[in-house]
């Protein structure tokens, strides 16, 4: 295969690749769009084996075996609910990946062209630490989300004293290494520079708390496509700068959404501390208010008599794998002739879109289930709002209260509907640490226990 | 007389052969010379991306437009799929894996260019058999 068939083939593999992501703007197109994204990764893999410098093939075959089987089974069994820990550990492997490539450009030049030991020019060299580094950043990042997520450590921010120099100061050392490598081409310096490199990505994400995760997610995938697109340049592949180029610029926008979501920069994500230090001060102030408690037959009978009912789910209906007992509740209300629909704000969850999922699962049809804006103004008509698990997004505070840590994040007005129906474990505060206005509301009913043990309580209620 | 003559010519073109052969030799050895330069401005200008880094920087930077456009019109119900699309496809770097694994003397590099099929390989698989599965999932209201 000549260069000119290989860079076609290439450049079929990089369409096929836009065309996955551009089938993503529905439903129906989703699956084909996928479909398109796996035969581009199986061209681009077989034009790489094909290429005259790649005979080793039995190797790498068992490595794509064990690769490939533990990922199947790994992606089979995961349960939906744990979705934001798989793609956080899923984008720690594509980090380490360009770590181990980085390395082996450095050490056999040869083999990617560009020149040998001693002799690899500068530009090659920078783009070389630079895919080193971000991936390397990628990798232990994603292992703290990942840890975070899972519950291996605690999900609140961890904060000590003189974290921002630490981590300014890890940084500028970290470009000047860069430099020095440039110059000496020093295996040595190299490897200083992954484990700095390393270190850097674990302080990175250490400070931000868990309802950050959506950004922090969506920002870990971005890197992961910037160190694919740094590793492109190294090995002047045209395909590898395309892929990342599409991956980094989509975790960009993903970034983008979800802060604009909460209504903070993306500095003061990356800053870390949210949910913190606010909780102690935000705890006070309502020890002399009441709210009204509720049974899941009062529940269902305010429910029974609405004609129109939102449910507004959150990560505390991930947590209590309510999603199906909810799509029962919800069954029952539409036989009933009530309209049901749900209402998903952009950083409910862990991940973006991790409600839309949970709820697909449930086999709610996904015409029922709406962003944002599109029904917020829905609200004053609805007879009910049903919050099961979100707390933070739903909190009045953020339009009256410019004090809250919360001021200015977009919000669902759950408040304007006739009744809201809170269901939540205890009177314990949001992720943000922020008290809720809400519960105590005259129109506010509180249902106090797990989510879905209330929820199929109400289904009973209903028969 | 003639003898001596056809001595002194034969002598004379023995030399001249001589001369001839120390030439040729002479002109070999240039050539090689010019080709190995030559090949080596060739190596150069292929392994340096002197002129050819500007093209791939073309390329990226137009490509994170394409990006940029098609990932706005994602429906933000389906991001949590394109998270595990846009993964899959960052493992593409399994091309530069490959590339490391693939000569036939087994070294180091080798080893790091397996390890990074192996990890690229559990991310292909794995994402885009996770991605199906969630949108095997988003149905339309049956009516």
């Amino acid at each position: 295969m000549g260069f000119g068939m290989t860079m076609l083939a290439y450049l079929i593999a990089a369409v096929c690749f836009i065309l996955a992501l551009r089938g993503l703007s529905s439903p129906t197109s989703a699956r084909q769009g996928n479909l398109f994204g796996m035969v581009g990764m199986t061209i681009a893999v077989l034009t790489t084996l094909i290429s005259p410098h790649v005979v080793n093939y039995f190797p790498m075959a068992i490595a794509v075996a064990i690769g490939g089987g533990i990922g199947a089974v790994v992606a089979r069994k995961v349960k939906m609910t744990a979705l934001p820990q798989l793609v956080a550990a899923f984008h720690s492997l594509v980090g380490m990946a360009a770590v181990l490539v980085a390395w082996a450009a450095l050490l056999t030049p040869e083999n990617y062209e560009i020149g040998s030991v001693g002799t690899i020019p500068v530009n090659s060299l920078i783009e070389m630490s630079l895919g080193l580094a971000i991936g390397a950043i990628t990798f232990s990042g994603s292992c703290i989300a990942f840890a975070k997520l899972q519950g291996l450590v605690s999900g609140s921010p961890v904060i000590f004293k003189g974290q921002h120099p630490l981590n300014a100061g890890l940084g500028i050392a970290l470009l000047v290494l860069i430099v020095i490598f440039c110059v000496t081409e020093s295996h040595t310096v190299f490897l200083l520079l992954t484990v700095l490199a390393f270190a850097l990505g674990f302080l990175l994400i250490i400070p931000i708390g868990g309802a950050d995760m959506p950004v922090v997610i969506s920002m870990l995938n971005s890197y992961s496509g910037w160190a694919a697109a740094g590793i492109g340049f190294t090995l002047g592949n045209p395909l590898l700068i395309v892929a990342g180029a599409l991956v980094g610029s989509s975790g960009a926008i993903l970034s983008y959404i979800m802060c604009k979501g909460m209504n903070r920069s993306i500095f003061n994500v990356i800053l870390g501390g949210f949910g913190g230090d606010s909780a102690a001060a935000a705890a006070g102030g309502s020890g002399d208010k009441a709210v009204k408690p509720g049974s899941a037959d009062d529940a269902s009978f305010i429910m029974s008599n609405a004609s129109k009912v939102i449910i507004v789910p959150g990560y505390g209906m991930a947590v209590a794998q309510a999603q199906h007992a909810l799509r029962e509740m919800a069954d029952k209300l539409k036989a009933e002739g009530i309209e049901v629909k749900y209402a998903i704000h952009p950083v409910a969850g862990r991940m973006p879109g991790h409600m839309n999922v949970l709820l697909a699962e449930a086999n709610v049809p996904y015409d029922e289930v709406f962003e944002l804006e599109d029904i917020n103004s829905e609200f004053s008509t609805a007879d009910v709002a049903y919050v099961i698990g979100a707390n933070d997004v739903t909190n009045p505070s953020a339009k009256t209260d410019p004090s809250s840590p919360i001021y200015g994040m977009p919000i669902l007005d759950v408040e304007n509907a006739k009744t809201v129906l809170f269901v939540k474990r205890s009177m314990a505060s949001g992720y943000a640490g922020v008290d809720n206005p809400l519960f105590f509301k005259d129109n506010t009913m509180m249902l106090f226990g797990d989510a879905k043990k209330m929820t199929e309580e109400i289904v009973q209620a209903l028969e | 007389m003639a003898t001596q003559t056809t001595d002194t010519i034969a002598s004379q073109a023995g030399a001249l052969a001589e001369q001839a052969g120390q030439l040729a030799q002479s002109a070999q050895a240039l050539a090689e010379q010019a080709a190995s330069s030559a090949m080596g401005t060739a190596a150069a200008a292929g392994a340096g991306h002197g002129g050819e880094f500007w093209w791939l920087f073309t390329v990226f930077v137009l490509a994170c437009f394409i990006g940029f456009y098609v990932v706005w019109s994602v429906t933000p119900a389906l991001h949590s799929p394109l998270m595990g699309v846009t993964n899959a496809i960052s493992s593409v770097i399994i091309v530069g894996a490959l590339i490391a694994a693939g000569p036939a003397e087994f070294t180091g590099a080798s080893w790091l260019g397996l390890g990074a099929v192996l990890l690229a390989s559990i991310n292909i698989f794995g994402g885009f058999i996770v991605t199906e599965r969630m949108l095997a999932m988003f149905k339309k209201k049956k009516s």
